[in-house]
């Protein structure tokens, strides 16, 4: 007993002072405030251009993006395992990464991985001469069909901004008229290219700006295009996919003009995604990556070495400590009922992907009907497993309905009811039940108003703005939490809730 | 009347914790490996078989779900008896027949369920339901206990039970639990039950508390819990005290039935005893523990060192020999936990 309490100390003392030691470390050597100030989003951005080689030598080309439109590349970072690597640099500012390698067996993967972080609010594209529009090559049929679409475009606008807009909603529309029907057709629905096409035959210079729209957590994002048009005095940024102007907030520009972001020799299948996950870091850090963009690998040799991939699951799973924590307070030292041990965990990691009160109304509602029908079922006399197995369907079930109805109803938020670990809240329901029958009404309330209780603690501990900071920022900090939860298990003091429970005994003295 | 307390005050009462009670006793003292006797009511039962402690008589047990089937012949000669399961927590899934009308079988609160009830119930049992961790169980039919009527109006629709706390063999703290009509026929403090705290020294009420709260007398059969003595008092100390060495633990709870004929029967034994028992005795456990800690190394008492509660040891028998340990352990245990002039 003592031996074992000297043990935990030992241990736990070591645990906090090695976690709270390496955040200080990091917070003095490497600048890192330990609280949240002006904060920056910093998005790192991975490409990875999977390809089956061929017979014979491999050549992959990747255009490389620039600092564009306000948007500010603090590090690059290649991987290129067995490949020959080098980097072109143009003199026309563009960089063109190139994989080299004599023969190849086997699918494979490159890896490109860059930070990137908006330095300045205005969007300013650098500015570019308009070339003469060079009117495509088409068919007869396609000719004529494209004339009379510009010549009616060109009546009903006034200039040619307004002309981008009519031919972009043009598009969209669904009921469209024969001739955009017929040239969709002919350019088999690459729509861009017959945008651009359509431009060009105004004689408006145009091309296409590709880019990535930034999403957190995307992990097989894909490129996607926006135009831009010389109004006469400056260029406008168009979206074709939602005939809209100007430049989204949240979209980085890879390349700006045409010609290829891929080039491929010696290979086949090949492929173009991004994985993408944004931190918010401090602005002062962001500053200080930038000025030792070099050994900021080899200083941070923690969660960001990972893959962004893997970083965006760590971001998460660094969290769940801090709700491990939160529960073990409310068990031991308060003394709340909950069911089951670490239910609200998951409950609460359900609600950060839902939000709080839509998570709740989602959450009741589920167990609520759930419930209901668990108990008609228990009037049919089933076996414990095949019972337990018909309340998970019914759970998929419930959530498809809710999911559908919202979305009938637009209601977007309650789409969020797929994050609901369907288990866990299938037997939920089981368990209460169960409860309701054995100890009844009274002890379910408690219980479950324990567990969410618990949960949404958990959830505000994790969805806090500094908690979030330090954890992924300063990840040994759960060492620390884990020596903290270790000395309460050895807890023997009163729970809270024992000093209402024996209030009488006191009182009576 | 505040609605805390100051930890101060319950630690200077000695009241024990839930923490503290895990940590400091059910995980010091009682091996992880001992649990399965105290678990398994099939186990203790044949363990108690085999020690000539009396228990209530097996009907049979129901293993496999095709057994079921063959409910009814197992039960054809029965009036009055109870389904278990053997691997049950906290008095949960126990059906109690009282007696049966034509086709259909008497619940203790009187309602009638038929056959398939029956089957349902027993079906339950062995998935799983009332069982700790949910693993398959199989449930056990036992004899309807003809409890002694000196006890039957201080319980509603329920046999009362009578909880010891045993501390390596030395008797603590007693409670009885009465079924009420709120907790459904059932002695669990839980749902409802009034305990009643026992006092160690004269088998005789001490409190009677429901719901954590004081009450005076029985609030289905309004009898006052204040004139209650338990017969057969010190009978039923030493089996309790007995069971401690039958389970190989050190820290036990140990249920105990008052048949009319047999006396005292071992109902159960349970190896992570509540704490309410604490409110009902308005007492605390640690204090008496610690002396109970002191009763059973003997070598302590005979040096004649002084404890918390009284000091009347001087005229105390010698403990050298083990010879007749138990008795020693009871008779002392009678002394110093008592508030009560015997």
């Amino acid at each position: 007993m003592i031996n074992s309490r000297i043990q935990i100390g030992l241990i736990s003392g070591l645990l906090i002072a090695l976690g709270v030691g390496l955040t200080l470390y990091k917070a003095v050597n490497l600048n890192l405030p330990l609280l949240p100030g002006e904060y920056r989003e910093v998005w790192t951005v991975e490409s990875k251009t999977s390809f089956t080689p061929t017979d014979g030598p491999v050549n992959v080309a990747l255009r490389l993006p620039t600092s564009l439109a306000g948007w500010t590349i603090l590090d690059e970072h290649f991987v290129s395992s067995g490949f020959g690597f080098s980097i072109i640099e143009e003199p026309a500012t563009v960089s063109t990464a190139r994989w080299t390698r004599q023969s190849l067996g086997h699918p494979t993967t490159l890896y490109y991985k860059m930070q990137v972080y908006r330095a300045r609010a205005d969007r300013q594209l650098p500015p570019l001469e308009p070339g003469v529009p060079v009117k495509p090559l088409l068919e007869a049929d396609q000719q004529a069909a494209m004339d009379r679409v510009v010549q009616r475009i060109q009546q009903q606008s006034s200039d040619r901004e307004s002309f981008t807009l009519l031919l972009l909603q043009q598009l969209l529309r669904e009921s469209q008229d024969q001739d955009i029907l017929f040239l969709l057709n002919s350019y088999n629905d690459d729509s861009l290219a017959m945008i651009l096409h359509s431009l060009a035959s105004a004689g408006i210079p145009a091309h296409e700006l590709r880019g990535i729209e930034l999403e957190d957590g995307r992990r097989r994002q894909t490129l996607s295009s926006l135009i831009e048009v010389h109004s006469g005095e400056k260029w406008i940024i168009a979206n074709p996919t939602t005939a809209r102007l100007g430049l989204p907030d949240n979209f980085f520009i890879w390349q700006r003009g045409d010609g290829a972001i891929l080039n491929l020799s010696g290979g086949r299948n090949s492929s173009l995604e991004f994985a993408l996950v944004s931190n918010s870091l401090p602005a002062k850090a962001v500053l200080g990556m930038e000025q030792r963009a070099e050994e900021f690998a080899l200083l941070d040799f923690s969660i960001y070495t990972l893959p962004v991939e893997q970083q965006g699951i760590f971001k998460g799973l660094l969290l769940i400590p801090v709700a491990a924590l939160v529960v073990v307070i409310m068990r031991l030292l308060v003394g709340v009922k909950t069911s089951g041990t670490f239910m609200p965990i998951l409950i609460a990691l359900a609600f950060i992907q839902t939000t709080l009160l839509v998570g709740l109304i989602i959450f009741l509602g589920l167990i609520g009907s759930g419930l209901w029908i668990r108990s008609y079922l228990s009037r049919l006399n089933l076996l414990l497993v095949a019972r337990v197995a018909t309340v998970i369907i019914v759970v998929i079930l419930l959530m498809a309905a809710l999911a559908v109805a919202s979305y009938k109803l637009g209601l977007d938020q309650i789409l969020t009811v797929t994050f609901f670990p369907t288990v866990i809240v299938a037997w939920t329901i089981e368990r209460m039940s169960i409860l309701w029958e054995e100890e009844g009404g009274h002890e379910v309330l408690i219980q479950g108003s324990g567990s969410l209780l618990v949960a949404v603690l958990a959830y505000l501990a994790m969805s806090n703005n500094l908690v979030e900071h330090l954890t992924f920022n300063f990840p040994e900090l759960s060492l620390s939490l884990l020596g903290v939860i270790l000395l309460l298990g050895k807890y023997t003091g009163y729970r809270l809730s024992e000093l209402y429970r024996f209030r009488d005994l006191a009182n009576k003295e | 009347m505040s609605l805390l307390v100051s930890p101060l005050k319950l630690r200077e009462l000695g009241i024990l914790g839930m923490n503290n009670r895990n940590i400091g006793f059910i995980g010091r003292y009682n091996q992880r490996k001992n649990y399965g006797l105290a678990d398994n009511k099939l186990k203790t039962k044949s363990a108690a078989i085999a020690r000539g402690i009396p228990v209530p008589e097996l009907i049979g047990t129901v293993d496999y779900q095709f057994q079921i089937r063959s409910l009814s012949e197992l039960l054809q000669d029965r009036e009055a008896f109870v389904i278990k399961p053997s691997q049950g927590s906290g008095g949960k899934g126990i059906l109690v027949i009282v007696g049966r009308d034509g086709d259909k079988f008497i619940k203790s609160s009187g309602v009638l369920i038929d056959e398939r009830e029956v089957r349902r119930h027993s079906s339950n049992i062995l998935a799983g339901l009332h069982s700790l961790g949910g693993r398959n169980d199989s449930a056990m039919i036992e004899a309807l206990i003809d409890f002694d009527p000196i006890l039957k109006d201080y319980s509603y629709e329920g046999v009362p039970d009578i909880r010891v706390i045993v501390f390596r063999g030395v008797p603590v703290m007693a409670m009885m639990r009465c079924a009420t009509h709120s907790s459904d026929g059932k002695a669990n403090l839980h749902q409802g039950a009034v305990g009643v705290g026992i006092d160690i020294g004269t088998g005789k009420s001490i409190c009677a508390v429901q719901h954590n709260r004081i009450v005076s007398q029985h609030p289905d059969t309004h009898i006052n819990f204040d004139t209650l003595t338990i017969p057969h008092w010190q009978q039923l100390l030493e089996l309790a005290s007995g069971c401690a060495g039958m389970a190989g633990l050190d820290y036990l709870g140990v249920d105990i039935v008052l048949d009319r004929l047999r006396g005292p029967m071992l109902l159960e034994l349970n190896a992570r005893p509540g704490l309410a028992i604490q409110v009902a005795n308005q007492a605390g456990l640690e204090h008496r523990l610690l002396i109970a800690a002191k009763i059973a190394t003997d070598s302590s008492l005979a040096e004649g060192s002084s404890f918390a509660e009284g000091s009347a040891l001087a005229d105390g028998s010698s403990f050298a020999d083990g010879s007749d340990n138990a008795s020693q352990k009871i008779a002392l245990a009678r002394r110093y936990f008592t508030t009560q002039a015997t």
